[in-house]
């Protein structure tokens, strides 16, 4: 009977059934079958997933070969890591050798601007996968970063005043289902013209992708601010009223630690939209993260094409996680709200 | 010569919808210091906006209120109000929501030492000395309600506040209550004004019971003399003839000659309309 269930329960696989059976002959509580069934439940929902994967990749014919299986992804981010590793040992042997230039430069008496320039090289081998990622997680970051430090102040005002609320609105609600693709072109041209400078600090495909994500992250941020700030109960304003508390102690000890649990709901939202937004604009404007792998791959399009971008799929998927996660993690130790939707 | 405070002849008329609404009419209450004051009246006759208009979080259209002879325009700690559901920080430890206010009223007469000794004194005076470090998530409404009341009480106020403290509380924990404050009160005398909706607390606690008339337009209709000795203990008072017959005075008041009207219609209405209290008191009503 039990293995009959357990067998409905694990779609026919024996070593679970064994494994279930093994442990429900043993005394155990609840507690620890939860967790078992924690750990097993999603294991198995892989395994299926990736089994149709399996099967619906080979149905799959396109120009560039069979749709990439599992498998071929799996091939494909060796291959990537293994490229990695290899720009990483050409580039400390470029470093090697310019030390030795410069050791032996010094040897021979060269003057100190000549040694300079010598040392001033630096390896220009492209960009490795693993290289993207980190520019795609800093041009988010940076994004997401001047969103919330214009939005957070936004909201707050929005909240407490409904004048300025009112005069907000409008705009916000005008430019919150903007596309980020429709921005992209203005923000281009717009950093083309006014960023010119002979030794530029951000590069100009950065600047764009990071200010689209900006003008994305913005919105979510701003309205949950809002709501949070201006949804401070009114018992306890009442109670500042009562201790004639100053406005800027009302707004620091009152109001923010009120709001904190939806400032955190609206950044959540904001990060998920900017890592959505930055894929795209990368693709766009050049900028050296996963959007332009993804793009450089599909223009590419070698065999294994269908099969790095796939990789590169599935690491925009897992990090988006992983920053979602993070902002939950931060949001739990800040805010004070349990009730707070914590998933 | 006149009195402690003086709630003098406050009559306040809110704007809604269907025109202005007169809630009170020339409310005379006088208040000797150290007096411990009842109103009662039934939902929505205005006696929160009472509180709140000594409080100063409203403002009377006519008349006004004098606090040893000056006229009270806005909130202050030395009105210290204990809310009906506590509003405490949530964010913040029972030890930090008492600080906060005792930071607020004595940053300038007191050292930070002994802000903190009387933060733990006044927390020590409600009982609450063993949940310093807790959250009001994690304690009690009885627990919340203490806290509320010591945060009020470090506020050293020349009239303390209550509306409907301990309406949220189920009757054996409203007991414990009733009776710390009657312990509190004893030690340190405050004047007190206190909304209730609970005759037995009124009579137990009160040196005078103020009767509202049912609103719109409401009025004190009665004021009743407790004249019992105190302390007083619940026990020995439920079979005095003396207490019995304060209760039956305030029940006739309240049951005989000014019964809720009857019609739900028009005190529906009236209800929706009266901004102050609609709400919290419809909801007691149906409890």
């Amino acid at each position: 009977m039990s293995s009959s269930l357990a067998s409905r329960k694990t779609f026919n696989l024996p070593w679970v059934d064994r494994l279930l059976n093994g442990l429900s002959s043993f005394e155990f509580g609840p507690k620890l079958q939860a967790s078992v069934k924690a750990a097993v439940v999603p294991v198995v929902a892989i395994l299926i997933f990736l089994g149709l994967w399996s099967v619906g990749a080979k149905q799959v014919q396109t120009s560039l070969g069979q749709f990439p299986g599992p498998a071929a992804v799996w091939d494909q981010t060796k291959a990537l890591w293994g490229e990695h590793e290899a720009a990483r040992a050409k580039e400390a042997a470029f470093y090697e050798r310019l030390d030795k230039r410069v050791e032996k430069a010094i040897a021979a008496g060269k003057s100190p601007e000549r040694i300079e320039k010598i040392q001033s090289r630096q390896y220009t081998g492209p960009a490795t996968f693993i290289d993207q990622i980190f520019t795609s997680l800093y041009t988010v970051g940076a994004g997401f970063l001047v969103a919330s430090l214009i939005a957070i102040p936004i909201g707050i005002v929005c909240g407490m005043n409904a004048t300025f609320y009112q005069a907000m609105n409008p705009i916000i609600q005008l430019f919150k289902p903007v596309s980020p693709l429709a921005w992209l072109p203005l923000v281009t041209m717009v950093v083309s013209a006014m960023y010119v400078s002979d030794d530029p600090m951000f590069d100009k495909s950065f600047l764009n992708s990071a200010i689209t994500v900006t003008l994305c992250c913005l919105w979510p941020t701003i309205i949950n601010t809002t709501v949070g700030v201006a949804g401070v109960s009114k018992d306890l304003l009442n109670v500042s009223r009562v201790l004639r508390l100053p406005f800027l102690t009302k707004t620091v000890k009152i109001v923010l630690p009120s709001a904190v649990p939806m400032i955190f709901t609206g950044l959540r939202l904001s990060l998920g939209i900017g890592w959505m937004v930055l894929i795209a604009a990368e693709m766009l404007s050049q900028n050296p993260g996963l959007g332009k792998f993804v793009w450089d791959e599909f223009q590419n399009g070698s065999s294994n094409s269908l099969a790095r971008i796939m990789v590169a799929v599935l690491v925009i998927g897992f990090l988006g996680f992983l920053l979602d996660r993070g902002m939950l993690m931060l949001q739990r130790a800040v805010s004070w709200d349990r009730n707070a939707v914590v998933r | 010569m006149s009195s402690y405070l003086n709630i003098d002849h406050v009559s306040i008329t809110f704007p809604t919808d269907k025109g202005p609404l007169n809630v009170l009419d020339g409310v005379d209450i006088k208040v000797e210091q150290g007096e411990f004051i009842s109103l009662i009246g039934h939902s929505g006759c205005g006696k929160s906006t009472v509180l709140n208009i000594v409080a100063g979080l409203l403002q009377a259209t006519e008349g006004g209120v004098l606090l040893q002879e000056k006229e009270v325009n806005e909130p202050g700690p030395d009105r210290a109000v204990v809310f009906q559901n506590h509003s405490l920080m949530p964010w913040l430890t029972v030890y930090d929501n008492v600080r906060l206010a005792v930071d607020q009223v004595f940053k300038k007469t007191k050292t930070r030492a002994e802000r903190d000794a009387w933060t733990r004194h006044n927390l020590e005076l409600v009982h609450m000395s063993h949940a310093l470090d807790r959250k009001p998530d994690e304690i009690s409404g009885g627990m919340k309600q203490r806290v509320g009341i010591a945060r009020a009480l470090a506020m050293e106020p020349k009239v303390l506040l209550m509306d409907e403290p301990f309406g949220a509380l189920d009757s054996l924990t409203r007991t414990h209550m009733q009776d710390s404050l009657m312990e509190i009160q004893a030690r340190l005398n405050n004047t007190v004004i206190m909304i209730t909706h609970d005759v037995d607390e009124a009579v137990l606690l009160s040196d005078r019971i103020v009767m509202m008339t049912n609103g719109p337009s409401a009025k004190v209709g009665e004021i009743l003399h407790v004249d019992l000795e105190r302390p007083r203990d619940r026990l020995a008072l439920a079979e005095d003839p003396a207490y019995n017959h304060y209760r039956a005075e305030v029940v006739k008041f309240l049951h005989e000659r000014h019964v809720q009207p009857d019609a739900p219609a028009s005190a529906k209405a009236d209800a929706d309309d009266d901004e102050s209290e609609g709400e919290q008191d419809g909801i007691r009503l149906v409890s």
